[in-house]
């Protein structure tokens, strides 16, 4: 009798544990949502930032968080694809293989400051190039690399044995059965994981404070020379992020219409997760579906 | 492959293309394997560098390293400049230990609630919840608790509204969703018998959960605990504009206080590179290094323990 009443007492715990979550993200969400929505317009989305008058936009700051996000993901996804074909299929289990997962699990975990405090040592310090988004685009690579690999990793082992074994078998070499039997089966899986660290790079903003720079340049859109200093494209210019926006406007407190802009950022920024989100399972499932000829 | 297409002499279709696969698989392998030097290099790259750098205010301008540990006097621009960075520690262990403490219950019970009470619901709704969590950026999780938290402790609780206490809110809601999901995946990876055989010797559930199930994840989910409190240690932003960024040591956790973390976040832009001040600032962020490195080991322990 008495263990049945724990019982009961503890399954109420539980559920009321997990409504706290679930509140806890409603409440979160209605939040940024209520409060940013009314915020964001054409305007808002299309004008540039100003510095101490009320009314900027994040015109700047939402190209420069998808062309940093763009750089990035050129960068980390063939390193960390080949990086997790490297730990599913090359890799021998011993002292080398230890330590490169060490090495991993190291990257995965540094704190972005960190990342963002040697982003800074090596681009600004050492080689002297300033503020830029390739610098930013590196210092995200770093801390993205170890997500892609994990991923391509499991995705790779969760092909199933005999399709690798069946490939083998037909005297097709290993690289060539990694490009035409593995990569292909695990393609989704890689391709939600990329989304997903899409998503998280897009919202980084402690890693890129000192390496890709608190300002940007007043940019010309229909300049596209890669090489010009106001072309958006130019790789070597500073460029503040959507994200270090709301930590700028927050922490310096230049502008009067903090709590207006900051609101109607973070509304774009959580959409936007949201829409990496949603993409993610929702292209995942699809291209499965084709790939396996299911229903 | 377009090779043997092409022309059709018996020696082209087997020799060349045997060739060209050997030629193919070289190549794969040294693609394949550079990227994973790349991954050592990097990761040694910042070991050193950082830790050069981070060297050189005990080195180069001669700070006690105990010293610089242990003093509680911050004051790096005074006209005694000190640099004692225990405030600063103390903050930072301070917020990472109270938000586990109210973490790792909550977490273990959504945990728990998702692979034992109600697998159907925890995983339609319970689990895209923490997915969504786990997406909000940090400095969105800063904001909110600028604007929300701060004004209703302001209101509500002693002191000023930033404060250790809003600090630790913050950090609690941003590791929940990481402990949970490890936390998750430790419960749902333990075999079906453990849960059938202590059913069966009539157990009721929470009974089985409490004397069978958590003792035998229990080194995962200290696993799940100990990269939440990581993840705690290491956040910058949203700490920072919640605690108040005061040198001294909290009183109480309605005072403000600093961490490693907030106190580069803030300096480091600031102070000219090679300046002592700036060389404690690389200081700290040696030790926010080493201290992740300890991080990885304890779960390395950890991992090891594991029993299932």
């Amino acid at each position: 009798m008495n263990s049945r009443i724990t019982d009961r007492i503890a399954t109420g715990v539980f559920y009321t544990i997990a409504a706290i979550m679930v509140a806890l993200l409603l409440y979160l969400f209605y939040f940024i949502l209520a409060n940013g929505l009314p915020q964001v317009t054409w305007d808002f989305l299309t004008s540039e930032s100003s510095s101490y008058k009320a009314g900027g936009g994040i015109r700047d700051q939402l190209f420069n968080s998808l062309y940093i996000l763009v750089i990035t993901m050129i960068i980390t996804v063939p390193l960390g694809v080949f990086g997790g074909v490297y730990m599913a299929e090359y890799a021998k289990p011993g002292k080398l293989t230890s330590f490169i997962r060490s090495c991993i699990e190291m990257l995965a975990s540094l704190p972005s400051i960190v990342v963002g405090l040697f982003g800074l040592l090596i681009f600004v310090n050492k080689m002297g190039l300033g503020y830029t988004i390739i610098g930013g685009a590196l210092a995200l690579t770093i801390f993205n690399i170890p997500v892609m690999v994990r991923v391509t990793e499991d995705a790779i082992n969760s092909v199933p044995k005999e399709q690798k074994e069946a490939s083998l078998a037909l005297g097709i070499t290993r690289w060539h059965t990694i490009k035409t039997v593995l990569l292909p089966y695990a393609f989704p899986g890689i391709l939600t994981g990329a989304i997903l660290a899409s998503g998280r790079v897009f919202g980084e903003a402690a890693a890129l404070l000192y390496t890709a720079g608190l300002s940007t340049p007043s940019l010309d859109y229909g300049n596209w020379n890669p090489l010009a200093d106001n072309s958006p494209l130019n790789i070597f210019r500073p460029a503040e992020t959507l994200a270090v926006h709301i930590w700028s406007v927050n922490t310096q407190g230049l502008i009067p219409d903090i709590r207006e802009v900051a609101n109607g950022a973070s509304a774009v920024l959580v959409i936007a997760v949201l829409v990496f989100n949603i993409l993610a399972r929702w292209l995942g499932s699809v291209i499965h579906k084709k790939l396996t000829a299911g229903k | 492959m377009a090779k043997a297409s092409v022309s059709s002499s018996a020696h082209d279709r087997l020799i060349l293309t045997k060739n060209n696969r050997r030629w193919d698989e070289v190549r794969g392998r040294a693609l394949v394997t550079t990227c994973a030097v790349i991954m050592i290099a990097a990761t040694i790259a910042i070991t050193i560098f950082l830790a050069q750098k981070g060297l050189q205010s005990f080195f180069v301008n001669n700070i006690h390293p105990i010293a610089y540990l242990t003093s509680t006097n911050w004051n790096p621009t005074g006209e005694n400049a000190s640099y004692g960075i225990f405030p600063f520690i103390f903050g930072s262990l301070a917020v990472t230990f109270l938000s586990a403490l109210v973490a790792a219950p909550l977490g273990i019970g959504a945990a728990i609630f998702m692979s034992e009470i109600s697998p159907k619901f925890g995983k339609k709704v319970l689990q895209p919840v923490i997915e969504l969590l786990v997406g909000i950026p940090s400095v969105v999780y800063g904001f909110i608790g600028l604007v929300v938290l701060v004004p209703l402790v302001r209101d509500h609780l002693p002191g000023n509204g930033f404060s250790l206490f809003a600090g630790v809110v913050v950090l609690t809601v941003m590791i929940l969703p990481t402990v949970t999901t490890i936390a998750t995946d430790a419960m749902r990876s333990l075999p079906n018998s453990l849960r059938q055989g202590s059913l069966a010797l009539g157990a009721t559930r929470w009974q089985t959960i409490r004397k069978v199930l958590i003792p035998a994840a229990l080194p995962s989910l200290l696993t799940a605990i100990v990269l939440g409190m990581a993840r705690a240690f290491g956040e910058a932003l949203a700490v920072q504009m919640v605690i108040g960024n005061t040198r001294d040591i909290p009183g109480s956790i309605f005072d403000t206080s600093a961490t490693l973390t907030t106190i580069v976040t803030l300096n480091i832009g600031h102070t000219t590179d090679g300046s002592i001040e700036n060389n404690t600032l690389w200081s700290m962020g040696l030790i926010l290094l080493i201290i992740s490195f300890i991080f990885i080991l304890v779960v390395r322990y950890l991992s090891g323990r594991r029993k299932v």
